[in-house]
């Protein structure tokens, strides 16, 4: 058994009240539909529609564009309008499949039957999960049926299911645990039927008793199935610090969780994956939080892909301020968003409106040394000395301080008294450090690439003579 | 629906903890109030004028400074603040009021400003200071005041304990204050209430205190004649507890890795007794800490921790 918690951390205001006990609430939108073929990580869809297509709920509109990638799924009934430039949430223009929505709702066949997964071999499972274009719905958006395939299902001996939400205002997860519960120990099932050794633990901060208390009620009777608390800290939910809590294992930038034995999946992830393969229902809704103090009714939301955020604004009350900044995610590692025309994607996070802005506001004054940035990093990294590096542009330096250890959790620039944006610089560094290797690899291939050619070149010669 | 206004952006995180630069200085200079209060009711007016003029000088020499630098005014961070009071406390009661403030200027434009201000000072500025004033004014800066109609008639209790191993100075005076030394040096009871404010408030750290001070014990218990009472008398009466927790603990010239700050303390422990037992002067902390202080990159350079998840891996 490991530690119910990891070294580091912080503990900021929650703002959780704000939303945790609004029930989800369906929304139907009105506008145009936007799907972005690039909502995951990975290689983006293929579109498989054109313009004047009429389309129904659950089905297929693009294809997977590669091993790392997803299929992209109709939210509604309608017809295709085209596949045009548009906006994401992560701020890069992405082509997008656009579909006037004829709010009938007509479903592909079978859309929404149940189905009995004991019947399913692993593969139809891992199958009927890459089909339904699930991908992790905590915000980075990896294929789940790749996660479903390591190398070694022997290996895997623990599944854990992500109920941290450690992100201070979010509640999303909270909501999907306190009201449908079964639907995550079903699609826990699910998922545990394809590892022959795995152990399923539902893990659950202390902030939320509650769920605790009824998830723990509901698996008394399997044997297979843990809930299990875990300090309340930030960022517990981060993958590796999850991890480290529930097993002792670590991980570093260069392993997958499936290299210590684990699979993760985020608490929606696993609702969508009980919705795709008991119910039938590919991936065609988020749940969303809109909350903040510049929102007039902070809530939760049950929103079809591809809806515009600002019909999801407008369900919430709309602003009760002009605010100052908007999120896209959580405080802590939340993107910044300029622009409120963009569609609901798989990986959307909640969206956070700020009547005031606390980084604008606070200057940032020199670095005292105090080492609070230290105390607090998750991953035992020296922030104050990466960012001597990372200002002088010295990636040598930040290389060899593990700066590309950073998961950009944000715990650094929270606590600095200075006010200094410690996680900005390593953002920038990292890229930075990435750009240089791929420049250096790319460097590599086209010298042996010559080599070869001249190689080749000399052989003919040789011939020659 | 569209905003008009144009929203902030920034890389996350979107929210900051409320500690800043300057309640982490304020904490400081509250945290020495006790000792700076017992200093100025022991000895009277000179003691109370050199604290005001110190702290004022120092001050007043950042904001100058600065000003015809055309720097942004940085004295609203409180650390010139705590750079004048800790010299303050550093100078014996009756010392002509002009010394410290001379050390105050010193402090400020020569060993920080110089270097690039709060931050970038390689050395502890009022003990860089303290160490320029005993060698520019030894006699003024080391007779030390009486107190009360006894004793050792101005030698401090570590000078007494130096001339004769045998003689013994009451644990109880020197825990409570009524011996000769600086005006902050003396009263261990009020340094340290303020140092347990200090770690309370997670300003500080224990660590580095106690293991300095536990160094600067065994060292002196090895080589001061296995005397335990000898070694109290040598951690209680002079201006080890002090220059522990208000001097060791300075940030700026502390390490910041986790086995850095061992090996700093333990240095810092080792030098001190080397000083106090062998050396030519009864006291020893302030040089230990500045000479200490130069190790500091090269001790941070080598203790780097490994990433969480690398501790196996060489690189």
């Amino acid at each position: 058994m490991g530690v119910s918690t990891f070294k580091g951390g912080v503990h900021p205001y929650d703002g959780k009240d704000l939303a945790k006990d609004q029930p989800i609430v369906e929304i139907k939108p009105e506008g145009l539909m936007v799907f972005p073929l690039s909502q995951h990580i990975g290689a983006p869809a293929k579109p498989i529609v054109a313009k004047g297509d009429h389309v129904l709920v659950g089905q297929k509109i693009a294809e997977a564009g590669g091993f790392i990638s997803a299929v992209v799924i109709s939210s509604v009934s309608g017809t295709v309008k085209g596949i045009e430039k548009r906006l994401t949430a992560g701020g890069t223009i992405a082509d997008a499949i656009i579909i006037e929505n004829d709010k009938q709702y007509e479903t592909i066949p079978g859309f929404g039957e149940k189905r009995d997964y004991t019947k399913l071999s692993r593969d139809e499972i891992v199958s009927i999960v890459k089909e339904a274009g699930i991908v992790g719905l905590g915000g980075a958006g990896f294929p789940t049926n790749v996660k479903l395939m390591p190398k070694d299902i022997n290996k895997i001996d623990y599944f854990l299911v992500n109920g941290a939400e450690c992100e201070p205002y979010l509640t999303s997860d909270y909501r999907d645990m306190m009201e449908t519960p079964e639907e995550i120990i079903g699609g826990l099932k699910v998922v545990l039927s394809i590892f022959p050794n795995a152990k399923g633990k539902i893990c659950i901060e202390d902030n939320k008793p509650e769920a605790i208390a009824r998830l723990s009620e509901m698996v008394k009777d399997e044997p297979n199935i843990e809930v299990l608390g875990l300090k309340t800290k930030y960022p517990q939910g981060g993958e590796r610090q999850l991890i480290y809590a529930v097993t002792g294992r670590k991980i570093n930038s260069s392993m997958l969780p499936a290299d210590a034995g684990v699979v993760v999946d985020n608490i929606d992830t696993i609702v969508a994956i009980y919705e795709a393969v008991c119910l039938q229902k590919p991936l065609v809704r988020k749940i969303l939080t809109v909350t903040g103090d510049a929102v007039a009714h902070p809530g939760n939301f049950r929103v079809p892909l591809g809806t515009n955020y600002q019909e999801v604004i407008a369900a919430a009350g709309g602003f009760k301020v002009a605010p100052e900044k908007i999120i896209s995610g959580g405080p802590m590692m939340g993107i910044p968003l300029f622009k409120l025309d963009i569609p609901v994607a798989k990986n959307s996070s909640s969206i956070l409106a700020f009547q005031h802005d606390q980084v604008s506001a606070e200057p940032t004054t020199a670095c005292i040394n105090c080492g609070r940035c230290v105390a607090a990093c998750p991953e035992n990294l020296m922030p104050t000395l990466m960012m001597k590096a990372a200002l002088s542009k010295n990636s040598a330096k930040f290389e060899a301080l593990y700066g590309m250890e950073c998961i950009e959790c944000g715990c650094c620039s929270y606590v600095c008294p200075a006010k200094r944006p410690l996680t900005q610089g390593f953002k920038q560094m990292k890229r930075r450090v990435n750009g240089e290797r791929r420049a250096a690899a790319a460097k590599a291939k086209a010298e042996a690439a010559k080599k070869a050619q001249q190689e080749e070149a000399k052989k003919a010669e040789e011939v020659k003579k | 629906m569209e905003n008009t206004k144009l929203l902030n952006l920034s890389a996350n995180p979107h929210i900051r903890d409320n500690i800043t630069t300057s309640s982490i200085m304020r904490d400081v200079v509250i945290a020495m109030i006790p000792t700076t209060i017992y200093g100025v009711l022991q000895w009277g007016l000179n003691a109370a004028l050199v604290v005001i003029f110190t702290i004022a000088f120092a001050v007043l020499s950042e904001y100058v400074y600065e000003k015809a630098m055309k720097l942004p005014i940085t004295i609203g961070d409180w650390s010139a603040a705590v750079t004048g009071l800790i010299l303050a406390l550093n100078c014996p009661p009756d010392i002509p009021v002009w010394i410290p403030c001379l050390g105050a200027v010193f402090a400020i434009i020569v060993i920080k400003q110089l270097y690039g201000g709060l931050g970038h000072n390689w050395m502890n500025p009022a003990l860089g200071a303290r160490c320029f004033l005993l060698i520019s004014f030894a006699g003024k800066m080391t007779s030390f005041t009486p107190v009360g109609a006894d004793t050792f008639s101005g030698a401090t209790a570590l000078a007494v304990l130096k001339a004769d191993h045998g003689a013994t100075v009451s644990l109880v005076d020197e825990f409570i204050g009524r011996i000769p030394g600086t005006i902050g040096e003396v009263s261990k009871i009020c340094l340290l209430i303020g140092a347990a404010y200090l770690i309370i408030r997670k300003v500080i750290s224990p660590k580095i205190p106690c293991v300095y001070i536990a160094t600067v014990a065994v060292f002196t218990f090895l080589f001061g004649g296995f005397n335990l009472m000898f070694t109290l008398e040598e951690i209680l009466g002079g201006g080890l507890i002090f220059g522990a927790f208000f001097m060791a603990t300075d940030y700026v010239t502390s390490p910041i890795t986790p086995n850095g700050q061992i090996v700093f303390a333990i240095i810092l422990g080792i030098l001190t007794g080397l000083f106090r037992l062998f050396g030519g002067s009864a006291e020893g902390v302030s040089y230990a800490i500045i000479l200490t202080n130069i190790l500091v990159p090269a001790i941070n350079s080598v203790t780097i921790p490994k990433a969480f998840g690398k501790e196996g891996s060489k690189s």
